[in-house]
């Protein structure tokens, strides 16, 4: 087991490492990056200064030496709109998206696993109908586009900014309504696989009412996948949480990443795309972590 | 039920994409300053008309043309290149698999939108550049998926049988393994091409992508966000369009998996 801990940590610090190569790189795809930091109307005077500021007319090498130094410090320059240090913006921002990608997670289990449930106890009842066409539909729907009509729809609730709790229910019902359609799909057929088990065969054999067969035998052996799922879909909020922010002027993280795109920011870009990538990394690690603890066949295996 | 409800949803999509021309009564770009923002069921309009009096029905129709173009080439281009990294990634296993599977979990430690969104913006914009960034942010999930298969496939008899009979490792692989992880990929890809056609409307939605005037579902609901309270059907038309497709693939693709491959987890 901890031969297998210690294994997966030095993998995690191999992806993390490789992710922030990958940021530096993705960077000088468009060939000159120096026009990716400048404003679109800007003089060629300022450009070549800020070439050499920036360092841009250093050998490759010695710029990527410098980005790892700087990111293992957890400095990523300065912003070139706000002047500020990058990370700096990038951490303000983090409570916001926390409590957003938090509410949404509680509202997605609150809703999903119930409704998974359900639907596969009834398996082929009224209810797994109309569940399985919700699932559906919650899948299919763009966050963007449910945004945009819950803001026409329920025109009295607050459509912007962070405010009170009011502020916060449509994006985070935003956010949640495709995750929670995929944890439920997820968790009904976790649930269906369970219930074709010898074990729950016996359960029932054995006379148990059917709130124990399902609640104490089906549940709790499809807690496994239902656990890891939930988990890797924490980190895909965060990406998400791009777009649902973006509608709702939400003051977190994507809608900072969102914004220092457009503005060409790219510290803050660099700055914000590494940091989420690595919060998404650590969080596949805990689910990974979790998943072998609660599991013990998939850390026998490896 | 499911089958015939994602067969007719994705076949009047193409009919709607490849029909455009004949199905739309004006062209989408002709602008009519005069007729601006009338409601749905007007006289020539049926689903009204936009800010600049431009069809909204003809917007919506070549808006599925962009659509369909954008996932077909998206979910080819992933396709060509996940399934032969994970032939190989599978197949030769050492160290190409262990590059190629490095790869794919520095792929994997970005969301999938973020990194979409980011090549997007650094490529720069237009039709090229977002099918460029949506394939670069999502063949991990074939190659991931094809090596699985590759690795189980290769145990099996008739490979040992062939290998035995002195055929060579290229057609053994592109013979034998590539004709038996083929159900695999056109699983992932049935699958994958729902999350492409959504993310790139999520992509020209936040104002990069294909831009304005081009009808695409995307640029079109981020235009309708200024005109919401005015003229719904901007907003509700293309999204509606859009939320249709994803769920017609969607159910396709549900339904393949579970005829070619209901073990797969995707």
């Amino acid at each position: 087991m901890r031969g297998w801990i210690a294994s997966r940590l030095l993998q995690t610090v191999l992806v993390v490492f490789l992710s922030l190569t990958a940021v530096f790189g993705m960077v000088r795809l468009s060939g000159d990056p120096v026009l990716l930091f400048m404003p679109m109307d800007i003089q060629a005077k300022d450009v070549n200064e800020y070439r050499e500021r920036l360092g841009f007319n250093d050998p490759l090498l010695v710029q990527y030496a410098r980005f790892m130094r700087g990111a293992v410090r957890g400095d990523f320059g300065e912003s070139l709109r706000y002047r500020r240090d990058a990370l700096g913006l990038v951490l303000e921002r983090l409570p916001a998206t926390l409590l957003l990608a938090g509410t949404a997670m509680l509202l997605t289990l609150a809703l999903a696993v119930p409704l998974g449930v359900a639907t596969a106890v009834r398996r082929d009842g009224a209810v797994d109908h109309a569940g399985t066409v919700l699932m559906a539909l919650g899948q299919a729907t763009p966050g963007f586009w449910l945004g945009l009509m819950l803001i026409y729809l329920f025109a009295w609730l607050p459509t912007g900014g962070m405010g009170g709790l009011a502020h916060l229910v449509m994006p985070a019902v935003v956010l949640a309504a495709f995750y929670a359609a995929r944890v439920a799909r997820l968790t009904r057929s976790a649930v269906l696989e369970a219930l074709g088990e010898d074990y729950v065969l016996t359960a029932r054999a054995k006379g148990l009412a059917e709130r124990h067969v399902v609640g104490k035998h089906a549940l709790r052996n499809s807690a496994i996948p239902i656990v890891t799922l939930a988990g890797l879909e924490a980190g895909q909020l965060l990406g998400g949480a791009v777009v649902t922010e973006t509608i709702f002027a939400w003051p977190g993280l994507g809608r900072l990443t969102v914004q220092a795109l457009l503005n060409r920011d790219f510290p803050v870009v660099m700055a914000a795309v590494s940091f989420t990538s690595i919060v998404y990394t650590l969080m596949n690690l805990c689910v990974d972590l979790l998943y072998a603890w609660l599991d013990p066949r998939v850390r026998l295996r490896s | 039920m499911k089958k015939y409800l994602g067969l007719a949803l994705t076949l009047a999509v193409v009919v709607a994409a490849v029909g455009a021309p004949w199905l739309a009564a004006t062209d989408p770009m002709t602008t009519d300053f005069a007729s601006g923002l009338k409601p749905p069921g007007s006289p020539g309009h049926p689903l009204g008309t936009d800010q600049l009096g431009r069809d909204l029905l003809a917007r919506v129709l070549y808006g599925a043309r962009l659509a369909l173009f954008i996932g077909v080439c998206t979910v080819v281009v992933t396709a060509i290149v996940g399934g032969l990294l994970g032939l190989v990634a599978g197949f030769v296993e050492r160290w190409p698999s262990t590059v190629i599977m490095r790869l794919a979990d520095v792929q994997l430690s970005f969301p999938f939108i973020l990194l979409a969104l980011t090549i997007n913006a650094i490529v720069g914009l237009g039709l090229r550049n977002i099918i460029l960034s949506l394939s670069a942010a999502g063949w991990v999930v074939y190659a991931r998926v094809v090596r699985g298969e590759v690795l189980s496939v290769k145990q099996r008899d008739y490979v040992h049988a062939a290998a035995a009979l002195g055929v060579g490792r290229p057609r053994l692989l592109f013979r034998h393994v590539l004709p038996n992880v083929a159900p695999s990929i056109i699983v992932v890809a049935s699958l994958q091409f729902s999350q492409f056609v959504v993310a790139e409307a999520a992509i020209s939605f936040l104002g990069f992508g294909v831009q304005p005037p081009t009808p695409a579902w995307g640029s079109m609901l981020s235009e309708s966000r200024d005109f919401l309270y005015v003229a719904w059907w901007l907003g509700a038309f293309p999204g509606a369009a859009l939320a249709l497709t994803a769920l017609g693939v969607n159910l396709l693709g549900d339904w393949l998996r579970d005829t070619l491959d209901p073990k797969l987890r995707v």
